[in-house]
């Protein structure tokens, strides 16, 4: 019975990954980030994921703070945020996020403001998609291994 | 490549340096040479990455970064060089264009490789730079 339980989060677990790769919020460096996880890291994928919403949420942070300031002119500013963002999200395969933030980009290297303004509303809004994804993946796999070890108990 | 088929290379005692601002990177690329067996340390520009030589540590690869605040990855390598370092210096970037990727190189690099960094990736530096045979 205890057995099920396990099976049946796991198979939630494949399901929600599966349709996070079919939307393309997810690629295949995700999975790298999966198989880089071992006995030396157990929480490896958890670790780098929360570093990642960390360093992400200040630079979104700094964009608005740059972007509705009046008297706003530095684009080379927000190509530098865009490029960290770009980067850590091509590194732990947030394909949709790396994607807007390049449009993002594209924006800011033709010192369009509106453009600018519309694409980090774009990346805000697929940055907490993912975030919440990320944050039901976890749960997931927290209550998988607590079913588990009530499968094994000491 | 699964993990049973990956080289370890711990025996070789090949040192590595980490250099990335981005912490991300920075824990990736740390096990990604980890998961190999090779022994690295990180610094988080360019400046830390000369100073780290300027107190004697020395390291046959260093993953040089191109983006970095206060001293970027190309003026990294350039003041490299000039030092008489001879590590092995591949540069990891998201920035790929042709322009950038040439300027990266005459700076001193010995391979370039675009970012994200993956095992296949690594391996392929590893092997261009005579650190490892492929079987």
């Amino acid at each position: 019975m205890l057995g099920l339980g396990v099976d049946r989060l796991q198979a939630d677990i494949n399901r929600l990954l599966a349709s996070l790769f079919h939307q393309g919020v997810l690629d295949e460096h995700f999975l790298q980030l999966q198989q880089l996880q071992d006995e030396t890291s157990p929480n490896f994928v958890y670790d780098v994921i929360n570093i990642y919403f960390d360093e992400s949420e200040k630079l979104l942070r700094n964009l608005r703070l740059l972007l509705v300031d009046r008297e706003f002119s530095d684009y080379k500013k927000i190509g530098l945020h865009l490029n960290q963002l770009v980067g850590s999200s091509s590194s732990i395969g947030a394909r949709r996020v790396r994607n807007v933030c390049v449009a993002f980009r594209s924006a800011s290297e033709l010192s369009n403001r509106p453009g600018c303004m519309r694409g980090l509303e774009v990346v805000e809004h697929e940055y907490h998609y993912l975030k919440n994804m990320m944050h039901e993946l976890f749960q997931l796999e927290q209550q998988r291994l607590l079913a588990a070890g009530v499968r094994y108990p000491v | 490549m699964t993990r049973e088929e990956l080289p370890n290379l711990a025996e070789s005692k090949l040192t590595a340096l980490v250099v990335d601002d981005n912490f991300v990177n920075q824990s990736i690329h740390q096990k990604l040479l980890a998961r190999l067996g090779i022994q690295n340390d990180v610094v988080c520009n360019g400046k830390e990455a000369v100073d780290a030589h300027c107190s004697g540590r020395n390291y046959d690869l260093i993953l040089m970064d191109m983006d970095m605040p206060i001293m970027n990855g190309i003026q990294a390598t350039k003041r490299l060089r000039e030092m008489g370092i001879e590590s092995k210096i591949a540069g990891v970037t998201t920035r790929a264009n042709e322009g950038e990727k040439k300027e990266f190189m005459e700076a001193g690099l010995n391979d370039f490789q675009e970012k994200p960094l993956t095992i296949s990736k690594l391996l392929s530096i590893l092997h261009k730079l005579d650190f490892y045979v492929q079987t």
